[in-house]
């Protein structure tokens, strides 16, 4: 019930002893994610609290067998790890590393053009399958197992609306932060097309912001192929032009990207777009009854299920 | 990070990108100084401000003589210029640009960006130079011209007479164009721009080709290894508090409202802006502290909020996952001690530590009003400050 990652996922950390690294590192695997190594040139042969570090990829490749590498490295020598990952064949990569220069980024993607390797960022929070595996820095307590694919370009944002699904009761099956710069390595669209393929997942929240065309991208492949109710929310929309907004891909640069125009295309395929971050939970939550109720089913099949939607809701307005 | 045109051109000539001949000048009496020794017989004073649409506002004078080129210089420095990109305020001119004024032909409209979904380098052209540019690719896309460079072979001699011949260059022109084109990309290359802007390139009389405006922006994430780029910098040009956030390691982007916003994370900040609106409010700033923000920088991000006149009240909205809420509440805590906190202060925590930190600031003996989640926050803020809290 999951994309990408999942309890059999055999992960390397590339920048493993920096101080970020290792404590990610640890955290990750207290979650119970398989950590088998970790990468930094000059200290192989050492050890993370038993996790053996080797100097290259490559060496940690033949020892450990991983398909997946999470990368903190520093920004300036952060391409060449990525690269390097690509080199030894690791079939995920995902980059937490947050201000790689964008021209660096381009002779990635073209680096990694005809391999098999999958990019999950720069500049992201990372991936999670709640209950099997989490490669990132995600906080974990707020998620829950469950059905719900969410992609976002932004961290915290993420974490929000993840923690108003867990409280209205929805699980997620994957959380992916694709990550905040320009140029990244998988977008919304590969990401939809997984969480479209992935049997168990049963709905998708898309997260957007300013800048760029991702947004509208994704608004026609959605048009176009996913059959799964879609909510989404386009962060910005009061954000002024020309200004980057913390992110470097957060920039009105004129064009069709501020959020009112996202919006709009979003909303003209059919898609639910929630005005307020504080509703993109019960967005979703809305919509799942909807779509159930439009599905014909036996009287007693609905009246339980009725009874069943019913108590996350009950519990949410006694918090309030 | 923007720079100066006089700054712009000097880059394109150390990369062979042909401008006309020119010099900056800080006063009138160099301005004289400086027309003199370019020997020209006509001149052009041009307004050095981070903003475009200098000539509109009367940045842009043609003159005849050293004379006149001090004259008009002595009124330009130190007028305040507004243009439909320096809002209503104008920008202070500290410095002009004395450039020779050349028999123009035709103006074009060279531009290099990088796209994200092609993931390459794209050069654009149009035949309607000096135009803004947004707006031809708006009502006539079939104006623009684009190519799209391979990242590995990088640029060919065949882009640059693709695009040539498209503009309706003919003759020697053609070749001319081609190595402008090929010396800009190198200088984009090189320098890690993102964007570089050529409006117009002009052809002259005598079929040469100029860049006679220039704006190159370059990509903040490389000037690490850009020194001399970085040195570059003219703070008069930017935000005070802007550069302040900076150099501490936070992202600060001042607007217009009244509520001041701390908040982790850039797409959580920006909704947080979002939501004071959605409940009738107005952000003062965009902030973000990062990831891993300290008690230090927390402290200073409070105090850059604080120094803005206008706010009237204060969200800080933060949904910890490295950013450890107890850090946070500790940073407002010692902030509001520090400056005297007069502004009512609505602060929502979630995530790792939350109990500890909603606990430090319960004991702080602080006046704040604590939210449950965003909505509760952005509605509890909005009221507080319009005094009905």
């Amino acid at each position: 019930m999951s994309i990408l990652v999942n309890k059999n996922t055999r992960v390397i950390v590339q920048g493993i002893t920096g101080k970020d690294g290792m404590f990610h590192t640890l955290q990750c695997r207290d979650y119970g994610t398989k950590i088998v190594g970790g990468v930094t040139p000059g200290k192989g042969g050492s050890n993370v609290e038993g996790i053996p570090v080797f100097n290259t990829v490559a060496e940690a490749v033949a020892a450990t067998k991983p398909n997946a590498s999470m990368i903190f490295v520093p920004p300036p020598f952060a391409a060449d790890a990525i690269m390097e990952a690509a080199d030894a064949g690791i079939e995920l990569v995902v980059c937490i590393t947050e201000g790689i220069p964008t021209l660096d980024m381009l002779k990635v993607s073209a680096y990694l053009k005809g391999k098999k390797t999958r990019l999950i960022g720069p500049n992201c929070p990372g991936v999670i399958t709640p209950g099997e595996a989490k490669l990132g820095i995600m906080p974990a307590r707020i998620h829950k197992p469950g059905t719900i694919g969410i992609i976002s370009r932004s961290g915290t944002l993420t974490y929000e609306a993840v923690y108003q699904l867990t409280l209205l009761g929805l699980g997620q099956s994957t959380a992916i932060g694709i990550g905040g710069d320009p140029i990244i390595g998988t977008n919304f669209i590969d990401a939809l097309e997984a969480f479209n393929n992935d049997p168990k997942t049963e709905a998708i929240i898309m997260m957007g912001e300013i800048g760029g065309t991702a947004e509208d991208d994704a608004a026609q492949y959605i048009k176009k192929y996913v059959k799964k109710p879609v909510v989404a929310f386009i962060a910005g929309q009061t954000a002024p032009k020309g200004k980057r907004m913390g992110h470097a891909g957060a920039i009105i640069t004129g064009g069709k990207t501020t959020a009112q125009d996202k919006i709009e295309t979003l909303e003209s395929v059919g898609i639910k777009v929630s005005r307020s971050p504080a509703e993109i939970g019960q967005t979703m939550y809305d919509l799942l009854k909807q779509v159930k109720a439009r599905k014909k089913k036996p009287a007693a099949v609905k009246a339980k299920m009725k009874a069943k939607a019913k108590k996350p809701a009950a519990k949410k307005a006694k918090k309030r | 990070m923007n720079i100066h045109e006089y700054q712009a051109k000097e880059l394109m000539t150390k990369f062979g990108v042909p401008v006309p001949k020119g010099k900056p000048a800080f006063s009138a009496d160099e301005a004289y100084t400086v027309a003199q020794q370019l020997g020209v017989s006509k001149f052009v004073v041009k307004a050095q401000i981070h903003a475009g649409g200098r000539g509109k506002g009367g940045g842009v004078k043609l003159v005849n003589t050293p004379e006149e080129v001090k004259e008009v210089a002595s009124k330009m420095i130190g007028m305040t210029l507004v243009t439909h990109q320096t809002g209503p305020e104008g920008k202070l001119v500290k410095k002009v640009y004395i450039e020779e004024a050349g028999a123009i032909a035709k103006e074009l409209y060279l531009g290099m960006i990088i796209d994200r979904t092609s993931k390459q380098i794209v050069v654009m052209a149009s035949t309607e130079g000096g135009m803004e540019i947004e707006e031809v690719a708006a009502k006539t896309p079939e104006k623009i011209i684009k190519e799209f460079i391979d990242p590995v072979a990088g640029i060919q001699d065949f882009y640059g007479r693709k695009i040539a011949y498209k503009l309706g260059l003919t003759g020697d022109l053609v070749g001319k164009f081609a190595k402008f084109v090929k010396a800009l990309y190198r200088m984009f290359l090189e320098l890690d721009c993102s964007l570089v802007e050529i409006n117009p390139l002009v052809l002259t009389r005598d079929n040469n080709i100029f860049a006679l405006d220039a704006k190159i922006n370059f990509d903040d994430n490389a000037l690490f290894r850009h020194k001399d780029i970085e040195a570059l910098r003219d703070v008069d040009e930017e935000d005070a508090k802007e550069l302040d956030a900076k150099s501490h390691g936070l992202s600060y982007v001042s607007l217009n409202g009244n509520i001041g916003c701390m908040v982790n994370g850039a797409g959580l900040a920006m909704s947080t802006m979002d939501i004071i609106k959605f409940y009738g409010g107005e952000p003062a700033n965009f902030l973000d502290v990062g990831g891993g923000a300290s008690k230090e920088q927390v402290t200073h991000a409070f105090k850059i909020i604080l120094s803005d006149d206008k706010v009237q009240g204060i969200l800080v909205n933060i949904f910890g996952g490295i950013m450890k809420c107890d850090v946070i509440a500790a940073g407002v805590i010692a902030a509001a001690k520090e400056v005297n906190l007069s502004v009512p202060l609505v602060v929502r925590l979630e995530g790792t530590n939350v109990e500890l930190g909603k606990k430090m600031l319960d004991e702080s003996g602080l006046n704040l009003i604590t939210a449950t989640g965003m909505a509760d926050a952005a509605e509890k803020v909005v009221k507080a400050v319009r005094g009905e809290l």
